[in-house]
């Protein structure tokens, strides 16, 4: 798992990345000076304190329309990610699971999970393997089969919706994953379900993943190969996993005051 | 004994929401738009029905399709199911009706008879004018189970009263798709009396005509009555969608439960919603709540909505109402294109998400798949285009 990819061309890079947000009075800058490289086959573990500003590194990747970059570039695989829309980055490869999952009143999850499919691959999936397919997907992640018959987050409970966020990744299996505080909420049984889920995404060859925290906890199930604290809309410092056991020690206190100086 | 009979009695309290009806046309001054009940109403597109159009029009056919055992028949005016429902008019319009219409038809299903498939009429306009003007009685009998379906398509200017009158312990579904062409006007008032024990279902779908205004009015003959009031309607530029509901819980241990959703699109599209819910003194452990929702697909539009609630006794098991009107959820369309679902796709998904419920609350297995083929088309016309610019 730790070893570089030797194909150079496969990463997602994040150079020297600065994006606003729109409030009432102004545009306040969030990141300042994000540069980040993930090659294929590695994961990355992101951690920092709340305000930070990693939500909106993990947002900004996926082109919500709430946040706007004033510089920088975001590529996959060379491909200018910030050109492309939302839906658009997504058939690129790009994944995002979310800390807040949109509940989507009226819309069956089998029905989104297929159209999101067919959207993905240009063709609608051979009904048979899709269905026991995404039966898997939910099983593995101890969703009940009358799962898909549920309007999309709607009523789903918090454990809920981050595991239906893992079978969405492993069902639309893209070339790289941000999985946005996926760990926050859950109780250690699901946390587990969920860190094999992604588990099971990285055991593939060549996928990414951008694993954002606040806690060093799912590290203990899914061992990152680099770290990187986030503090004050950049990259403060990055190391191997030894950065986290360090931070689980110490906690963010020693760089929110450089940050601050 | 005494205690049901004088539960029974009942006192006709005059609502501050609703006028006291009158079959008298001269009863009714002409609106001038400043009264409650039109002030959100276009009258000067209504062709003259509220004032003195001749409404002897026969531009509007009528084809008949029916189970075997349900009477299908055309009545004169002085017909003793005309009024059975316990129909007063309320406005003009309802009471030229009621002394003008050119077609007065009933349709009786028999006392236990549970229908296999629907009754359904269907209205085709052929011409704007002269206007037309029809009168329908529905009768459910008792213990009776069966659907019926009023269908008003092409292009007509028609003013119509509907009846239905539900048996004690009968359950009547009546489904109205107003699917006009573009330049039909149409208003319609339908009253429906519950019996006791009965279960009555109506169901509003709006999709043509450039007018359209229905006032939808319900009251119980007897306690243990439910009614439940489903409307769905699509309202495209230029077009005026106008629904006007009142239930009048008349007797104890009655329920209702109104849900009404629209889309709008459309420079001057223009949807009116008013739910009128009456709790009179007498109708004691009822239950009501009513919603209304509208999703506002483009710029200029315009969704009035407005719930009220009048209650004369607290004795009651509840009451409620929501209205809620918004536009495309942001957040929804970057969930579902985050996942690779193109922008138009996504706002189809969530278009249909907002009406299914409704729709498979309908439960009119006949119509399930068409109702869905109808909001398709309706998404086709305009959202799909203002997506693509």
């Amino acid at each position: 798992m730790s070893t570089p990819s030797t194909d150079s061309g496969r990463r997602l890079e994040i150079q020297d990345l600065h994006v606003t947000v729109k409030t009432d009075h102004e545009d306040k800058e969030i990141l300042k000076g994000v540069t980040l490289t993930i090659n294929a086959g590695e994961t990355h573990a992101i951690m920092g304190p709340n305000g930070s500003g990693k939500s909106t590194l993990a947002y900004s990747i996926a082109g919500h329309p709430k946040y706007t970059v004033t510089s920088g570039s975001v590529t996959l695989d060379g491909q200018d990610v910030l050109a492309m829309t939302v839906d658009q980055r997504a058939r690129a490869g790009l994944f995002l699971a979310m800390q807040y999952p949109v509940e989507v009143p009226g819309v069956s999850v089998s029905n989104f999970l297929r159209t999101a499919k067919t959207a993905l691959d240009g063709e609608a999936p051979k009904l048979r393997t899709w269905v026991k397919d995404v039966n898997t997907a939910l099983e593995q992640l101890n969703l009940d089969p009358t799962f898909g018959t549920r309007s999309v987050n709607e009523g789903f409970s918090g454990g809920e919706k981050k595991r239906h966020e893992i079978a969405q990744l492993e069902l639309l299996n893209p070339k790289f994953a941000v999985l946005d505080e996926t760990d926050s909420g859950l109780d250690i049984d699901a946390l587990k379900i969920v860190a094999e889920g992604v588990n099971r995404f990285r055991g593939q060859d060549g996928k990414g993943v951008l694993l954002i925290t606040h806690y060093t906890r799912i590290l203990r199930y899914i061992e990152p190969d680099f770290v990187h604290v986030f503090v004050a809309g950049r990259v403060a410092e990055s190391g191997g996993s030894e950065l986290a056991e360090e931070l689980e020690a110490h906690g963010y206190d020693k760089y929110v005051k450089a940050a601050s100086v | 004994m005494t205690a049901v009979a004088d539960a029974l009695e009942m006192e006709r309290v005059e609502s501050h929401l609703h006028p006291e009806g009158s079959f008298e046309v001269d009863d009714h001054a002409v609106p001038t738009g400043r009264e409650e009940i039109w002030r959100f109403t276009p009258l000067k597109r209504l062709r003259g029905l509220h004032t003195d159009a001749v409404l002897d029009g026969s531009a509007v056919d009528a084809a008949y399709d029916a189970p075997e055992g349900v009477a299908i028949e055309q009545i004169d005016r002085g017909d003793l199911r005309l009024g059975s429902s316990g129909f007063v008019p309320t406005d003009r319009i309802a009471a030229r009706v009621w002394h003008e219409a050119g077609r007065r038809f009933a349709v009786t299903i028999p006392a236990d008879a549970e229908l296999d498939r629907p009754v359904v009429v269907t209205l085709t306009g052929t011409e704007l004018e002269p206007a037309t003007a029809t009168h329908a009685v529905i009768t459910a009998g008792r213990h009776s189970r069966a659907t019926v379906v009023l269908r008003f398509v092409g292009s007509a200017t028609l003013a119509d009263n509907v009846e239905m009158v539900v048996g004690d312990g009968a359950e009547l579904t009546v489904v109205s798709i107003d699917d006009w062409a573009d330049d039909a006007v149409h208003v319609g008032h339908r009253h429906a009396q519950v019996g006791r024990d009965a279960h009555f279902k109506h169901v509003d779908v709006t999709f043509g005509g450039t007018v359209v205004r229905h006032d939808t009015t319900a009251e119980y003959a007897g306690p243990g009555g439910e009614v439940e009031m489903l409307g769905l309607y699509f309202a495209d530029a230029g077009q005026h969608i106008e629904h006007r509901l009142f239930v009048d819980h008349t007797a104890p241990q009655t329920k209702s439960h109104v849900t009404y959703k629209g889309a709008l699109q459309g420079e001057g599209a223009h949807t009116v919603w008013i739910g009128n819910v009456l709790i009179r003194k007498v109708a004691e452990g009822i239950e009501t709540y009513e919603e209304n929702r509208n999703l506002v697909l483009t710029d200029g539009c315009q969704a009035d909505s407005v719930p009220n609630l009048e209650i004369e006794t607290g004795e009651i098991k509840g009451a409620g109402h929501a209205s809620a009107t918004g536009r495309f959820d942001d957040e929804q369309l970057f969930y579902l294109r985050s996942r690779g679902i193109a922008e138009d796709e996504a706002r189809r998904l969530v278009v249909h998400g907002f009406f299914n419920d409704l729709i498979r609350r309908i439960d009119v297995p006949e119509l399930e798949e068409q109702l869905a083929v109808t909001v398709e088309k309706e998404l086709a016309r305009n959202l799909l285009a203002e997506a693509a610019r």
